[in-house]
């Protein structure tokens, strides 16, 4: 069933605007996306009527604050189909989700001789926490190549891995290529050498669905503002005994059940993890973008995503001196090119200058431009409220960006 | 309404597609790494300073942007010959051009045609392409060790 993209574009404030004297063609949705009006109106919401603190106030306010937090985990481990709200915990964004294993996790079941494998297509924030936790301890990180086309080197995997293997770290959807990666296949082949797995999911929670239960991972991180939430906040998702196995990442408030000078007995999970106070609003609005996205259906709206950037594909094999970063057989949301003769930020300013926004860099993935050959590439990545008049755009600016470099 | 073209002026466009002074000195005696981490851009400057304190020849190395490519090819052109004294002076001049008020004439004296890139100061993500290689080149001069970023 098809969605009404023109319905979904007036749920969303910002789309309303011109930039640059033009209708503003929004796709850089793989940085971030924008928040419909149930999210906005959730924040304000919940600082004009509930703000308090949460857990420990026996008033009105911060019961309904409390409630409407743990409402919020509620959500999430529904969306993420977690077996209980003891194995979801509130961070920042998929970031922190990823340093808070490496530090606490890493820090006890990783140890001198021992190696992390990730892959070629990582985001810095799922390199750099292993770099940081093999230096510490002694490991060794290990890197699952990428092929020509984007794609994991599958057939490379068994090889990669052994009984030193402890952790797997693996991008679900690439911000850089729009590969999705047989995330299932790899965790069953990781499993078999007891190494646990960490998925990251920052790009992939807003385009399709997610069941950590069918997948079997040990831990799944994504962040709340690439899938119409607040910024600021995301979630951890790991299994509860891992969890409570683990030390806190943390010290300070609201994580502990009894602290004196001698010796502090820790909270219960997940709040073991949620040291200080926690981003509430952020978490409220987190749960309205869970509503929002689950009232629209996941599948419907990738369904869509999906039609655009076909369409996108099309039109880029079809355009004189193209190249497409990214070509695997099972893509979403993105698409990554370079443009012969026009420097992907050149491209950046002259598209903007039409009104159209794109990312032009190195996507925090620099191996992979490494590994292409290539300086930065610009990439487009679509969203729920895009549309086949904004792709065509897009392609109408390029054509532009090519004569003005003629 | 700015018309991109005040931006990628014909010169630029020109300048980025055949840089001038392009590659490495067969003679030289300063250099120094120039890199802008937000977008990836680097530079290599090699400068020949003779006795007397003058540039006898400046060339450069590296990717990057229009903006960058042009603004290092016309540099090069613009600082062959002069002294470090003024190529201190250009400097000055230049990073006041691209940072002023829009509607503050550029020091065409001083400038000549590096006021092609006058235009990036409507642009403030780019502005930092311009002036990436004037201070890799003045890091050359001043026998910096260290890389020179942007950022």
């Amino acid at each position: 069933m098809s969605i009404d993209v023109q319905r979904i574009r007036a749920e969303f404030p910002v789309l309303r605007q011109q930039v640059h004297g033009r209708d503003l063609v929004y796709l850089d949705n793989a940085a971030t996306t924008q928040k419909p009006r149930a999210v906005i109106d959730a924040l304000r919401r919940y600082y004009e009527h509930d703000n308090a603190n949460v857990h420990r106030g026996v008033h009105a306010l911060s019961e309904r604050a409390t409630a409407a937090y743990e409402g919020a985990r509620a959500s999430l481990r529904a969306l993420l189909n977690a077996r209980s709200v003891r194995e979801i915990v509130f961070v920042r964004g998929a970031t922190e989700g990823i340093n808070l294993v490496a530090s606490s996790w890493g820090g006890t079941h990783v140890g001198a001789g021992d190696e992390v494998l990730i892959t070629g297509m990582e985001h810095h924030s799922n390199i750099v926490p292993w770099q940081m936790l093999c230096e510490r301890v002694g490991a060794t990180l290990k890197v699952l190549p990428i092929d020509q086309r984007g794609a994991l080197c599958l057939d490379q995997l068994d090889a990669l891995l052994s009984e030193r293997t402890k952790l797997v770290g693996v991008v679900h959807l690439s911000n850089a290529l729009g590969t999705i990666n047989p995330v299932s296949e790899i965790i069953r082949r990781a499993h078999a050498v007891g190494a646990k797995v960490l998925i990251d999911g920052a790009q992939a929670v807003a385009h399709m669905p997610i069941d950590v239960q069918a997948l079997d991972c040990d831990f799944y991180v994504t962040s709340a503002h690439k899938m119409y939430g607040p910024t600021g906040i995301g979630v951890l998702y790991a299994k509860e005994a891992l969890l409570e196995a683990m030390p806190p990442y943390q010290g300070g408030g609201d994580m502990i059940r009894m602290v004196t000078f001698e010796r502090t007995e820790y909270n219960e999970l997940p709040y073991k993890f949620e040291a200080g106070t926690p981003n509430i609003a952020g978490a409220i609005g987190f749960a309205a973008a869970v509503a929002w996205l689950s009232a629209q259906g996941v599948e419907r709206l990738a369904a869509h995503e999906q039609q655009l950037l076909d369409y996108a594909t099309e039109r880029a094999a079809a355009c004189d001196g193209l190249r497409l970063i990214g070509t695997a057989s099972r893509r979403a949301t993105v698409l990554s090119f370079v443009l012969d003769g026009v420097h992907p930020h050149d491209l950046g300013t002259i598209l903007d200058r039409e009104g159209i926004a794109i990312r032009a860099g190195h996507h925090c993935a620099m191996p992979v431009m490494q590994h292409f050959g290539v300086p930065a590439t610009a990439r487009a990545s679509f969203a729920a409220y895009n549309t086949r008049e904004e792709v065509d755009a897009l392609f109408a600016a390029l054509a532009k960006a090519r004569a003005l470099f003629a | 309404m700015f018309d991109l073209r005040d931006l990628y002026q014909q010169v630029i466009v020109d300048h980025n597609k055949h840089p001038r002074n392009f590659g490495k000195l067969s003679r030289y005696n300063h250099e120094a790494d120039g890199y802008n981490p937000l977008c990836g851009d680097r530079l290599h400057v090699y400068l020949d300073i003779d006795a007397s304190g003058r540039i006898a020849d400046v060339s450069f190395e590296g990717e990057g942007c229009a903006i960058s490519m042009a603004s290092a090819s016309l540099m090069t052109e613009a600082m062959k010959g002069r002294s470090v004294e003024e190529m201190r002076e250009v400097f000055d001049a230049f990073q006041r051009m691209v940072t002023d008020d829009l509607d503050a004439l550029p020091d065409e004296e001083r400038l000549g045609k590096l006021t092609v890139l006058a235009g990036v100061r409507e642009f403030p993500s780019r502005i930092k392409c311009a002036t990436l290689c004037w201070h890799t080149l003045k890091a050359a001069a001043d026998d910096t060790a260290e890389v020179v970023k942007t950022e």
